[in-house]
Parts: structure tokens; sequence; C-alpha cells
């Protein structure tokens, strides 16, 4: 295997770029997606079907005054969306989303960079974005923002834990912290949904709370605290944050298609590439899925929840699949 | 949505449902044989079964609930009344209105004005007629106070203008002439009353 800058440069581009695309298109998916559920249409009138409605969007998200308010502090309110942004990417920079392929005679491992700690790096950077939403609240001087940012704290620190442990049972199996290893082991035994069914609920729990997804988006709760952390914010902004947090949804997607669903991994006739294209498309239809079913839950509950109830079975899961191993 | 279901609103009579639940837990045990049976009983993915159920319908059954409001409109109920409409004599298709100017007297909100001349068979003709819709309450003074039957409240409900002393001009409330024949008579309010003709005495000449 043979590393060169230039493919590693490439690579990045075409991560910021195809996810930033993914980013666009996932939010007219979802409001789609919401709209039917809904018994509604959805966009539909720019372009065909509302296809175009991204662009609308997007000249209208870079058109909007840029707007700073008076007592906020300017450095870090300019510097909290790009937190966000930056670290969304730089999670994806050590996942691997394709099986290795060769074009024009260079083989090419489809992976940033295969760093031997891949989930605690993912993970890290993903959790490292927090402080996006964290300082954006404490910085714009408004109440709600400052709520915002309480909440994105006390919800970081309930489902942080169960986001660690309820991996921490795969990766003592798999033995390896390297998502390519976790892809191997899904190839040469079964999925590890099949073997680790509860840290696979426990995982999709927490990424829902790390993606702020709807049963957990307590941290811009519209219907609360206005938008939260996002209150004072408009423009290009305020679209790095939503950039930022569709990204993290397709990385939480892509860990638990690798994780847990096998991954890249040929599926009976289906191609390696289909499959995982079909899984995360599946995960993150998931997320719009349970958006549209569910309804909130309120921070204490929330906190009732990690702390009382997914950290006990997580840990319980530990301890089981140690001894299992053991034995 | 049919007119018939539209106007049903008689809240009582449609088929409603008591919900079956449970009894609130009292004691911590209660709470959490509750939180077992329902982590168990899967009660979460029967949420998810409704909204995905109504996805395939809105999809593939045309079970969606929109109205493309300006482009569609839903039916209104007969008896509504919203914008004047200026009516015609069926027979020769002139203007009912004989500019007697009850409806500029009657008005309390001060909205129509109105002036007349007489034309060349000495018959009063409406030269200017104007709603001002910004000052109109929509009472329907004008409409009863009529003689001739001639401004009725019609069925356009879209009020709204760019201009908040936007008006109405006696051609734009006009029947067309050329939907004459189609012209809708309004009954109840400020019409011929239902007995009118069995009610009609003669002038009493006798004195």
């Amino acid at each position: 295997m043979e590393v060169t800058y230039l493919g590693v440069i490439i690579k990045a581009i075409l991560i910021l770029a195809i996810i930033a695309a993914i980013a666009g298109f996932g939010t007219y998916i979802e409001r789609k997606v919401l709209a039917f559920m809904q018994r509604r249409l959805g966009p539909m009138h720019v372009g065909p079907y509302g296809l175009l409605q991204i662009a609308a969007d997007g000249i209208k998200l870079f058109t909007k005054e840029d707007f700073i308010p008076q007592h906020a502090n300017k450095f870090i309110f300019m510097l909290a969306p790009l937190i966000t942004a930056a670290t969304a990417f730089i999670a994806l920079s050590a996942v691997p989303v394709f099986p290795d392929f060769t074009i024009f005679g260079i083989f090419v491992p489809s992976i940033a960079s295969d760093i031997n700690i891949g989930v605690l790096f993912v993970l890290g950077a993903m959790a490292a974005g927090l402080y996006g939403p964290l300082l954006a609240g404490m910085s714009q001087a408004n109440k709600w923002g400052l709520i915002g940012a309480a909440r994105t704290a006390a919800q970081f620190i309930s489902y942080e834990v169960v986001t660690g442990l309820s991996l921490l049972a795969p990766i003592m199996i798999v033995g390896s912290l390297s998502l390519v290893d976790f892809n191997i082991y899904n190839e040469t035994h079964t999925w590890m949904m099949f073997v680790q069914p509860l840290a696979f609920v426990l995982f999709l729990i927490a990424g829902f709370a790390e993606t702020n997804r709807t049963p957990f988006d307590l941290i811009e709760n519209e219907s609360e605290i206005i938008a939260g952390y996002a209150t004072e914010y408009s423009g290009m902004r305020w679209g790095m944050f939503f950039i930022g947090e569709y990204a993290n949804m397709i990385t939480i997607a892509v860990l638990a298609s690798i994780i847990f669903m096998g991954g890249y991994t040929d599926l009976g006739f289906i191609p390696g590439w289909l499959a995982i294209i079909l899984k995360i498309a599946f995960n993150f239809f998931l997320m719009l899925w349970v958006r549209a079913s569910w309804p909130h839950v309120r921070p204490d509950q929330f906190m009732w929840l990690s702390w009382k109830i997914l950290m006990p079975l997580a840990v319980a899961n530990i301890v089981i699949t140690g001894i299992v191993i053991m034995v | 949505m049919s007119l018939e279901q539209f106007k049903n609103r008689n809240v009582g009579t449609q088929n409603y449902r008591m919900l079956d639940l449970d009894p609130t837990p009292k004691t911590g045990w209660e709470q959490f044989k509750q939180v077992v049976s329902r982590t168990f009983s899967l009660e979460l993915l029967v949420g998810l079964k409704v909204t995905m159920r109504e996805m395939i319908k809105a999809l593939f059954f045309g079970g969606s609930h929109t109205t493309k409001y300006p482009f569609e409109k839903l039916p209104i109920g007969p008896r509504y009344r919203a914008i004047h409409e200026m009516k015609r004599l069926l027979e020769s298709g002139h203007y009912r209105c004989i500019g007697c100017g009850l409806c500029e007297k009657i008005c309390p909100a001060d909205a129509i004005r109105m002036d007349t001349e007489y034309d060349e068979n000495q018959r009063k003709a409406v030269t200017e007629y104007t709603i001002n819709f910004g000052r109109c309450i929509f009472c329907g003074y004008c409409a009863e106070v009529c003689p001739e039957l001639a401004i009725v409240h019609g069925g356009r409900y879209e009020t709204s203008s760019e201009q908040r002393s936007s008006f109405s001009l006696f051609d734009d409330m006009l029947t067309p002439l050329d939907q004459l024949a189609s012209q809708k008579e309004f009954p109840g309010y400020g019409s011929v009353s239902r007995h009118a003709d069995a009610n009609i005495k003669k002038t009493p000449l006798a004195y």
C-alpha cells in the first residue's frame, strides 16, 4: 500500500466536495421525506420536484447579511461555525467508505488516512465538534444561545460515555481500532450487529444524540429555546453549522454501516461499493424516519436515559463480552 | 375533499374512538415494569410503522393532503358572503343598479362612493361606483338595502391587496356579459324572501 501526497490531497478534496454536496442534497431529502410522512408535498415549485430548492437555499445563505450581534465576542462568534464544519470533515478523513480499487493502474486505498486509531480519531474529532455549539452559544450574548450551550455541555457528557462504551465491546472482539479491520471482521465473520445487537442499538441511540437528531435535539430545540446555539447566526455561518450537522449524520451513518452492518463487503450479488451506499442511505433515512415519528425528550429525561439506562447496559455488555472472550 | 365532508363539522356525530390507556403507574416498581414492558413490546416501532405507512400512501396512493392553494381552492360554503358582486338584468343585460344611492347612504364604514347622471334616455346611469375594501366591514347593509338586488355579496374571499385603501370598480364587480346566463342569484340575506309573491299586497288607494 503506497500513500502519496497527491493521493491524500485528491481524497481530501473529494471528501470535502462530495460530502458538502451530499449535505446540501440531504436537506432536500429530509424535507421531502418528512413531507411525505406528514402527508404533505414538500418543496415542489423550484425546479422539477423542487430539486433546485437546494440551489435557491444556497444562494439565499450566501447572499444574506453576515450579522454579528453588538455584545457578542466577535472572534469566537466567527470561529465557532468553522469548528463544527471543520471537525465534521476531519472526522471523515479516517473513515473508509468504498473497497480499495485500482484506477489507471494505480492502486487506490479508498480512505484518506488509514491510521491505526481510526475509531478513536473519528469519535474524538466528532466530540471536538461540540466546541462549535458550545462556543457559539456562549459568545453570542443571547440567553437562548446560552441555554443551548449549557445543554450542549450537559448532553455531551451524557451521550459521549455511551458512545465510547457501546463501541468498546466490538473493539474488544475485533482487537483493533482501525475501521478497515472492522470491515475485515465483518467479511470473515458475520455482521457485528448480530454478534453485538445491544451495542448496535446503544451506538445508534448515542449517534442520534451525537448528531443532534430529533429524539435528542435538545441544543437547538426550536420549540423551547428558539434555535439554541444558532439563535443569532444567519447566512453562511449558520449554513456551516448546518453542513457540519449533515456531515456528522453521514459520518454516523458510515460508522454504523462499517462497524455493525457489514461495511463494504460484497452482499450476495450486490457489489461492495453499492452495498455500503445502500447501507449509508438506509441509516440516513432512519434518522429522518425517526424524526418524523418520535417526539423530543426533555433534557432531564435524556440525561436520565443516558446515565441510568444506557450506560449500565453498555457496561454490562462490556463485562459479558469480556467474560465470553476470556472463556 | 368534497363539499359534504367539508361542511360536516358537527362535533360528536363523527366516529370517535376512546384510547385504551393503561392506568398511570404510582410506585417506582410499577414505573419500572411499564418501562420494561414498553421496551420489549417494541412500542417505539409502532410509531415508525405509522409514518412509513403514511409515506407509502402519500407517495404511491395519492394520500397527500396538500391543496396547492393559489392554484387549487377548496369549495367554500354556499352561504359565505364576501366581496360584492353587481348583478345584471337577465332579460336586457343592463346592470340592475338604478343609482338610488341607498348603499352609499347606509354604509356604516363609508366605503361606497358613487356618481350618477341622467343618460340620453333620461334614465339614471352610474358613472362612478367604487367600494373601498380597506374600509368595508362586510356588514351586508348595502346588499340588504338595495331595492333592486343589484349589489350582493359573493363568494370571493381573497381580500388582501398591496394597498390599504384598495378599492373595486363597478365594472370589476359587474357580472360579465358573456356569463350572464350563469349569473348566480343569491337566496337568503338581501334577496327576495321566499314567499315574496304571496305577500305582495295592492297599494291601498281607498282613501
